[in-house]
C-alpha cells in the first residue's frame, strides 16, 4: 500500500479545487453542485463547505445523485448494487452543473451519471470535478475539467480515497 | 447484497434481511416516482409477462406501471379470451410464452400453490401476485412499507387484521411479514372466518372489534370475500357490518387515533364505512401509491438474480 496524499495535501488540494471552481463560476448564481453516491459525496461535502466560506452570501444549490438504476452492468457485474439516496430538490434546467466524484477510472459511472442528470432537467452545461484521475484506463470518451491529482496506474492496482467521516482518516492510497 | 430467493412466491420464504432490503430499495424507487421523469432505464433488457388467471384492478395496474417505470417490456395475459378456455394447461401456456424470450412471470391464480408449482417447471423468475387463499406477498410488503412510512418502524408496533382471515391471502402474508419483523399481530373477526389454530403462527385471536381497535396502532381491514365462500359463514352482510364493520362512531369511542388500512377493493358499508375509508386516519390511497415503488423494488432485486433463476 502506497500513500499518495496525506491529510494536509488533501486539504490543500480541496481548497485549490474550490478556488478553481470560483474562477470559472464567479458568483455561483446559475451553478449547482452534484455529488455522486456513494463515495463522491464526501468530496462534494468538503467542496460545498469550502465554497460557503469563500462566498458567504451565495446560496449554492447542492444535491446528491445515485446512479445505481442507470448502470450499464446491471446483469453482468454479478453483484447487485444497493441504491443510496438521491437528493436533488431543485431543477437542473438551464443550470451549469458541476458533477463531483472521488476517482475517475473507466468513465462508466460518469456516463451513467450524465444519463441520470438528464432526468432532472436539461442543464446548460455539465462539468466534471474529480479528486483522482486515473489516466490511461478510460473505456469511454470522458475527461475531467477539474483534477486534484493525476495517477498513472495499471488495472490491477486500486486507488482508494479515505475520508475522516467514513474511514476515520483523510488519505489517498494505492493498493497493489 | 441480494435476496436469498430466486422467486417471490411468498413472505414465508423470506428472511427479515430480505424484507428489509426490499423496503429500503423501495424507498429509493418511491423517490424516483416523485421526480419529473418517473422512469429509470434499469430493466430495459428484461421482458415480463403479467399472467392473470383471476380478476384484478390494483395489483395488475400496479405491476404494469412498476415494470414500465423500470423500462422493462411487458405483455399482459388474462385467462378470459385466451387459449385456456380451449383446455391448454398452465405449464403449456407459460412455456409457450417463455419460448418467446420472456424473463420474468408475474402471476395471479385462484389455485393456492400455482406459482410454486410453476417455479418447479419453468425457467424464469416468478413473482406471486396472489394465489388462491395462500399468499399475496407484494401486498404485505406494501402494507409494511406504508406502516413504516407512517409510524417509523415495524418492530414493536401493534397491528390488527380485521375481518375475513379465513379466505384472505393478504392476512396470511401480513402475518408472516409482521411477525418476522417484530410487530405484534391480532386477528379479529367472527369465529367462522378465523381458521382454527391460527395462533400457532404467533398471533393473538380476538372476536371483539372494539377491544382490538383499542389495542392496536394500525388496523388493516380486510375485504369480505363472498366469492370464496361456498357455504354461508355469517347470516347477512348487515349483521356482519353491525358486529364487525369499522365506522366513525366506533373509532370516535376510542381515545386514540388508529391508522386504517384496506387492501381494496372496499365493500363500502360492509367491513368499512365511507366516513372512515375517506378520512384522514385512512392511508388506503398511500398504500396504492406505495405499491408501485414496492413492486419496482421486488422486480429490480429479482431481475438481478435472473441468471441464477435460469440455472
Amino acid at each position: 500500500m502506497k500513500s499518495l496524499f496525506n491529510q494536509q495535501q488533501l486539504q490543500i488540494t480541496i481548497e485549490r479545487l474550490a478556488h478553481q471552481l470560483l474562477e470559472n463560476h464567479v458568483d455561483f448564481s446559475a451553478t449547482v453542485l452534484i455529488g455522486l453516491q456513494p463515495r463522491g459525496i464526501y468530496l462534494s461535502d468538503r467542496i460545498h463547505h469550502k465554497l460557503k466560506t469563500l462566498l458567504p452570501a451565495a446560496q449554492i444549490p447542492y444535491g446528491k445523485l445515485d446512479i445505481t438504476f442507470y448502470r450499464d452492468d446491471f446483469n453482468t457485474s454479478g453483484e447487485l448494487h444497493i441504491a443510496k439516496e438521491t437528493d436533488i430538490n431543485f431543477s437542473l434546467e438551464n443550470k451549469k452543473v458541476v458533477l463531483v466524484d472521488d476517482v475517475l477510472y473507466t468513465g462508466r459511472t460518469i456516463r451513467a451519471g450524465l444519463d441520470a442528470l438528464l432526468d432532472f432537467g436539461r442543464p446548460e452545461s455539465v462539468e466534471l470535478l474529480v479528486l483522482i484521475d486515473r489516466r490511461f484506463s478510460r473505456e469511454l470518451p470522458i475527461q475531467p475539467d477539474y483534477v486534484g491529482m493525476t495517477v498513472d496506474s495499471v488495472a490491477a492496482q486500486k486507488v482508494r480515497v479515505l475520508w475522516q467521516e467514513k474511514d476515520e482518516k483523510d488519505e489517498v492510497v494505492m493498493l497493489d | 447484497m441480494s435476496l436469498s430467493v430466486k422467486h417471490l412466491l411468498g413472505i414465508k420464504d423470506l428472511t427479515p434481511g430480505d424484507i428489509d432490503l426490499i423496503l429500503r430499495t423501495a424507498d429509493q424507487f418511491k423517490d424516483v416516482l416523485q421526480r419529473p421523469i418517473k422512469k429509470v432505464p434499469t430493466l430495459r433488457d428484461t421482458t415480463i409477462v403479467n399472467l392473470f388467471y383471476e380478476n384484478s384492478t390494483r395489483t395488475r395496474i400496479s405491476f404494469e406501471l412498476a415494470e414500465k417505470r423500470l423500462s422493462a417490456d411487458t405483455i399482459n395475459f388474462t385467462a378470459s379470451g385466451s387459449s385456456v378456455s380451449k383446455g391448454e394447461t398452465l405449464i403449456d401456456t407459460v412455456n409457450n410464452i417463455l419460448s418467446m424470450k420472456v424473463d420474468m412471470v408475474v402471476m395471479r391464480h385462484s389455485a393456492s400453490g400455482a406459482p410454486h408449482f410453476l417455479a418447479q417447471h419453468i425457467n424464469a423468475a416468478i413473482v406471486n401476485a396472489g394465489d388462491g387463499i395462500n399468499e399475496h406477498p407484494t401486498q404485505a410488503l406494501l402494507d409494511a412499507f406504508s406502516i413504516r412510512e407512517r409510524l417509523g418502524s415495524l418492530a414493536g408496533k401493534k397491528v390488527a387484521l380485521l375481518g375475513d382471515i379465513m379466505h384472505s391471502r393478504v392476512a396470511l402474508s401480513n402475518i408472516y411479514l409482521l411477525t418476522k419483523m417484530g410487530a405484534e399481530v391480532t386477528v379479529c373477526g367472527p369465529p367462522t372466518l378465523i381458521p382454527r389454530h391460527i395462533e400457532k403462527l404467533g398471533v393473538r385471536v380476538s372476536y371483539n372489534v372494539h377491544e382490538t381497535l383499542a389495542w392496536c396502532d394500525v388496523a388493516n381491514v380486510l375485504r369480505i370475500q363472498l366469492e370464496r365462500q361456498n357455504k354461508p359463514l355469517f347470516s347477512t352482510l348487515r349483521e356482519y357490518s353491525l358486529y364487525y364493520g369499522v365506522n366513525k362512531t366506533l373509532l370516535d369511542s376510542l381515545d386514540k387515533e388508529v391508522v386504517i388500512m384496506h387492501p381494496g377493493p372496499i365493500n363500502r358499508g360492509v367491513e368499512l364505512n365511507s366516513d372512515v375509508a375517506d378520512s384522514k386516519q385512512s392511508i388506503i390511497l398511500d398504500q396504492v401509491q406505495n405499491g408501485v415503488a414496492v413492486r419496482m423494488a421486488v422486480l429490480y432485486l429479482l431481475a438481478g438474480k435472473k441468471e441464477e433463476a435460469l440455472n
